[in-house]
């Protein structure tokens, strides 16, 4: 038993294909929550899906991160209610406070729309159990904004204390500066919260889900979601 | 009342579009552009008359939403 909620916001287009891919990966139904919502219903776990949310005014996910519903997911997931925050949801995370840094503007000023190669650096986390450690996967990026910036001490930290699910690779798992699609500090792609349970990334599992897509790298974010949910029943 | 709301970017955060700016400014044929660095520039009307409780409620508006002080500052005046 998965119960999934995806928060839609307006402007948010990867909401349907995200419900799609958790619902055909894990066989259970997923519900949609508009924004305007004051309550998320009861949920295992909470996707803030890709997008341009509110029209990316002001700053990417910074109008999304203060609507009726973020209130809610703020609450639930301060409270230990996994969230995913793909793409535009990644900005929403940091916007909220949820997790630290922040997007900007990729440093060639260029919207990048290709498949990358990540080098998964974390094997135990709610969303990540099902990768190996430093494992290569090949998963989308489309975004304009994912140059992901923090401070020196706040990189420092999220480096010592395995904070660090994500970096941009090359094919053999090297991460170096040519290998650094947007300008990232330190070629992060994506992080967790201190407790694993938050998970903000640019790529997009859900678009390599299955081999019509061309690929199933992505699966295994929404495989390590039930895997983990069920081990908490259990 | 009205504030008058400046956001740039903290020193030390690289300004992809500054730079960009700075490049189409020299091949302009502007010389001795030595840097350029964009932000934002906000007004707000405020309905209150009070300039304390003007300048409390432009701090959090600030804080809370129109910057994102990991990697920016900002600045305000208040004008009648």
């Amino acid at each position: 038993m998965l119960r999934a909620s995806v928060i839609v916001f307006p402007g948010s287009n990867c909401d349907r294909d995200v419900k799609v891919a958790i619902e055909k990966v894990t066989g259970f139904p997923v519900k949609m929550v508009w924004h305007g919502d004051a309550e998320v219903p009861a949920s295992d776990l909470i996707v803030l899906p890709g997008g341009f949310s509110y029209g990316d005014y002001l700053r990417c996910g910074a109008m999304a991160a203060h609507s009726p519903i973020m209130r809610d997911v703020i609450a639930k997931a301060k409270a230990g209610t996994p969230v995913l925050g793909i793409c535009n949801g990644f900005q929403v995370l940091c916007e909220s406070g949820l997790l630290p840094g922040v997007l900007m503007r990729n440093a060639s000023l260029k919207f990048i729309c290709r498949d990358v190669h990540l080098k998964c650096e974390q094997d135990k986390t709610f969303f990540t159990q099902c990768y190996r450690r430093d494992q290569v996967i090949k998963v989308p990026v489309a975004h304009a904004e994912g140059n992901f910036f923090a401070d020196t001490e706040t990189l420092d930290r999220l480096e010592g204390e395995g904070q660090v699910a994500f970096r941009y690779c090359d094919a053999d798992g090297n991460v170096s500066a040519a290998t650094n699609l947007n300008g990232a500090q330190r070629n992060i792609a994506g992080v967790t919260d201190k407790t694993g349970r938050i998970l903000g990334m640019m790529p997009h599992p859900e678009r390599l889900f299955e081999t019509a897509l061309g690929g199933t790298d992505g699966r295994r974010i929404f495989e390590s979601a039930l895997v983990s949910v069920t081990a908490a029943m259990a | 009342m009205k504030a008058r709301i400046r956001i740039t970017l903290k020193n030390g955060v690289l300004d992809p579009q500054g730079k960009a700016i700075q490049h189409a400014l020299g091949g302009l044929g502007f010389p001795g552009v030595e840097d350029v660095r964009q932000g934002k520039y906000i007004e707000v009307a405020l309905a209150e008359t009070d300039e304390g409780k003007a300048k409390a409620a432009i701090e959090k508006m600030c804080k809370d939403l129109l910057a994102n002080t990991v990697i920016e500052n900002y600045s305000y005046e208040l004008v009648a």
